[in-house]
């Protein structure tokens, strides 16, 4: 499986797409925190990337990535090696170029100018994040055969996470007013992995905010080591679990 | 050293005395072999004018009262125990001066307010340098006028508000100056009610149940360079006109109803040069009237400032605020208020005429905010794309926000303070 | 060597192979024939896996291959089309197939790369080949581990008459050392010579599986085209 997941790599790179991902998002990370004269303000700029940019360039690039290697893909189902193993190696080879890009472009930056706890949750929460809309994108393509239809379904997906959940969660929060809403909230925003890591930040950059009536409920509970470790194992689910359907459609996927 | 810091205090205790304007008594000492061996004894033996000196150990006289005008000093801090029943000294007489003993253990009262110190109607006291553990009042002043409390360490270990009394209490008193003390676990750090012309300087108020200060009904009073940090509900002033706040600085006061400073019914008020540092709000104003809050700098707040609709004529200049989540939060759209010549550091227009003001006018107050009054709960949306789209959409068509809260001359860089 | 059992294949509507019954022996040269959309490329992708048929089992030496893998490495396959990662150049794709595949049993068979002179252009771009060069690719890579069986989708379509022959040649050395060789092809005049056996399929069925010594003699036709041509009139 090694092998198969070093020739992805190096297919992925030869694209050059990722090299110019990583270039400007470096570029972006570096002018965000030398021109705002505060880091946490650039911390900020950065966190909108992070939700924004980065979970769209991760779905994208693996959606569109798994299509136009569906020849390489059959190659390899036609040699001896296992369905599995083909499939994971896709997951390991896009993973772990968006994972080192993202570190690379970004992680770094954030490190050298806030190498504190916070900076090192949002580099944590940036590389998840890519991982799970890998996943997400392996899922979307192996549904469906059509490349148009399985892009158009991942920006689909991507703009029901980064946009369209949250207008449905402020609408629900308008509607039911009245009720106490805390606690489901916590269990909605596990619904969605973008909320989810925006969350697990915001309560490192905000807490003097958070820390009113509702913060304090996601405080005592995110704000802890254990909800930390609930909220990191959540986003592990949002890794496996897309994965692990799309592998299970892959084994008997006909190509 | 040993017989060099003893020169140094018979020194001091000179001045004092010079100063106390004491200058015929006689020093009565006690001293746990001899025949005066109790401050009771002393005091008893005592004229005015006379100086009390008592040397270390422990004392368990149960309630000494001072009612005569005599000097109390405590050599290398003896300590004058409460047994958890009484209050351990009632001052009532005036000019009398109380210093470096080490009060412990006072009783705990549920109908009287038992305190490790207390004044009782009476003018020019002076209590200072000693250190009060475990009192249910530290220092109590009623009916005071003219007393110093100063450079007292006042510690508690109150866990319910009920059960704790405050560290500083001062009532219907006149002319206080509260200076230099550590105040810590307390239900209120420092309280006034109905103490006028009064300072309050140097205080360091921390990690007291309820407020670092609590002040209400006390007018023309000044505080000045205090530290207030980690107060379970930061600092109350309410009720009250002519307050100057100059200094000070306010930190870590978490929690809903957690304030760096709460004003309430104030006018005619002056809040100069304070720091907010990371208080979930750093000043919650109600009706508040013809208050300047100038010269302060906010930073890391939840809310820097929360401002009522029924606040009037207060004028907001001058101030830097760094890193708040929310600027301004306000539950009305009436806006009767200034908010000019700020440093904001979410301002993100231009100076063309290089006047280092800048040409368009900054909102502080965003959309989301006004969602959140209403909606606490919104809050788990802060900083999502979505709630940046509904922010930029209402900063080009305000709908929600009042129109007129506004900085017409935002200043482009931070002012220096 | 190779046993399908009754398999059957349903893409939405269309039926590409119903309980389709075939045995392939070793040391046999097939030629699987069939009009277009008969199912051939349907039954090579389930006999490689690539395809996972609805009911039946393929056995590979006497083995169900359903959820196995290692039996691939027994195979050599030349696929209709080949598509490579477009990015990678000759050398590269060659190097990564023996890469993955690579184990100390199999010796390497080189000699389809050397007679197709593909070192000269070892650092070209699988994207800028042209259809000839890439069927060539994909027939060194086939016959690159020495396997035991060898499944060549139109191997001919599309290459020079040189290259063409060069391919025959091995195929009929490969063949006489005892390989099972499936071969479709619609050009059968380029089979006469290497094929022993003829599949012939239809609708997704088995038409008929014959030898072709005894297929020549039953319609009394010399050349394999005519020959299977009058067997399809004749039914």
């Amino acid at each position: 499986m090694r092998k198969v997941v070093k020739y992805v790599i190096l297919d992925i790179l030869k694209s050059k797409i990722i090299l110019s991902y990583t270039l400007v998002l470096f570029l972006i990370s570096f002018s965000v925190f030398s021109l705002e004269d505060n880091t946490a303000k650039g911390l900020l700029s950065l966190l909108n990337i992070e939700l924004f940019v980065l979970p769209l360039v991760s779905i994208i690039f693996s959606t569109i990535y798994i299509y136009n290697s569906s020849e390489f893909i059959e190659l390899l189902v036609s040699q001896p090696l296992k369905r599995k193993s083909i499939w994971l190696s896709l997951f390991y080879g896009l993973s772990v170029s968006l994972v080192v890009s993202f570190f690379i472009a970004s992680g770094l930056p954030v490190l050298y100018y806030e190498p504190t706890v916070t900076g090192l949750i949002m580099v944590l929460v940036g590389c998840l994040l890519s991982i799970i809309f890998v996943a997400i994108a392996l899922l979307a393509s192996v549904i469906t055969r059509d490349k148009a239809k399985g892009i158009g379904m991942a920006i689909f997906l991507w703009l029901y996470f980064a946009i369209i959940f949250d207008g449905l969660v402020l609408f629900l929060l308008i509607q039911y007013a009245d009720y106490p809403l805390e606690k489901p909230m916590m269990i909605i925003s596990a619904c969605n992995p973008i909320d989810l890591s925006r969350i697990v930040i915001l309560l490192r950059l905000d807490v003097s905010a958070l820390m009113g009536y509702t913060g304090a409920v996601f405080k005592d509970f995110f704000g802890t080591t254990k909800g930390l470790m609930t909220a990191v194992t959540v986003l592990l689910l949002w890794v496996f679990i897309p994965l692990g359907f799309s592998l299970r459609i892959f084994r008997k996927k006909d190509l | 050293m040993f017989i060099g810091s003893r020169v140094l205090k018979y020194f001091i205790v000179y001045i004092i005395v010079l100063n106390a304007k004491f200058l015929n008594g006689t020093t009565i000492y006690v001293i746990k072999s001899s025949k005066i061996n109790t401050i009771k004894k002393a005091v008893s033996v005592a004229a005015n004018s006379d100086t009390i000196i008592v040397s270390s150990g422990i004392y368990f006289e149960k309630n000494i009262i001072i009612s005569k005008s005599i000097t109390l000093i405590g050599e290398n801090l003896p300590i004058l125990d409460g047994e958890n029943k009484y209050e351990i000294v009632s001052i009532k007489a005036s000019n009398v001066i109380f210093n470096g003993f080490k009060i412990q253990h006072s009783g705990h009262g549920t109908l009287d307010d038992l305190a490790g110190i207390k004044i009782y109607d009476s003018k020019n006291v002076t209590i200072s340098n000693n250190v009060l553990d475990d009192t249910f009042f530290g220092i109590y002043v009623q009916f005071g006028i003219h007393c110093i409390v100063k450079n007292n360490t006042i510690t508690a270990y109150g866990i319910e508000e009920q059960q704790i009394g405050n560290g500083i209490h001062c009532w219907k008193s006149d002319s206080l100056q509260i200076i230099g003390n550590t105040i810590q676990g307390h239900r209120d750090g420092i309280y006034f009610e109905f103490v006028t012309h009064s300072i309050i300087w140097r205080n360091l108020s921390k990690k007291n149940i309820r407020y670092g200060l609590h002040f209400m009904f006390s007018h023309n009073d000044a505080y000045i360079s205090n530290v207030f940090t980690e107060n379970g509900a930061g600092v109350a002033v309410m009720f009250t006109h002519g307050v100057k706040m100059f200094n000070n600085y306010f930190s870590n006061n978490w929690g809903d109803a957690a304030f760096g400073l709460l004003l309430k019914e104030i006018s005619d008020s002056y809040i100069n040069g304070n720091y907010f540092n990371k208080n979930t709000t750093g000043i919650y104003m109600e009706g508040v009237n013809k208050t300047q809050v100038q010269k302060n700098i906010f930073s890391g707040n939840g809310w820097a400032i929360k401002i009522q609709a029924s606040c009037m004529d207060v004028k907001i200049n001058f101030n830097n605020f760094f890193g708040n989540s929310f600027d301004v939060g306000t539950n009305g759209t009436l806006v009767l208020n200034s908010f000019d010549y700020n440093y904001w550091d979410k301002y993100e227009g231009y100076d063309i005429n290089k006047d280092k003001i800048g040409d368009l006018p900054y909102r502080p107050i965003s959309m989301f905010s006004m969602i959140i009054e209403q909606n606490p709960p919104a809050m788990i949306l802060f900083r999502s794309i979505m709630v940046s789209l509904l922010d930029k959409t209402e900063k080009i068509i305000p709908s929600l926000t009042p129109e007129n809260l506004k900085d017409n001359y935002p200043l482009m860089s931070a002012i220096k303070l | 060597m190779i046993s399908i059992n009754n398999i059957s294949k349903q893409f939405g509507k269309l039926k590409a192979l119903d309980s389709l019954t075939i045995e392939f022996l070793s040391g046999e040269c097939v030629a699987l024939i069939g009009p277009n959309g008969s199912g051939k490329t349907t039954l090579i992708k389930s006999i490689l896996g690539m395809v996972v048929p609805d009911d039946g089992t393929i056995l590979f030496n006497k083995k169900n291959i359903s959820n196995d893998w290692i039996y691939r490495s027994q195979i050599g396959y030349m696929p209709q089309i080949g598509r490579y990662p477009e990015n990678m150049t000759i050398g590269q794709v060659i190097g990564m197939m023996k890469d993955i595949r690579k184990s100390e049993k199999n010796i390497l068979d080189e000699e389809l790369i050397e007679k197709f002179e593909l070192q000269g252009m070892i650092n070209k771009r699988m994207r800028i080949l042209s259809g000839g060069t890439t069927q060539k690719v994909s027939a060194s890579l086939a016959f690159l581990f020495n396997a035991d069986v060898l499944i060549l989708d139109e191997p001919t379509a599309g290459l020079d008459a040189v290259s063409s022959e060069i391919l025959k040649e091995k195929i009929l050395k490969e063949n006489s050392k005892g390989k099972l060789i499936i071969i479709t092809s619609h050009v059968l005049s380029d089979l006469d010579n290497l094929i022993t056996q003829i599949v012939c399929m239809q609708d997704g069925k088995l038409k008929f599986q014959k030898a072709k010594s005894l297929l020549k003699m039953e319609t009394g036709e010399e050349k394999l085209s005519k020959a299977i041509a009058k067997i399809m009139l004749q039914n």
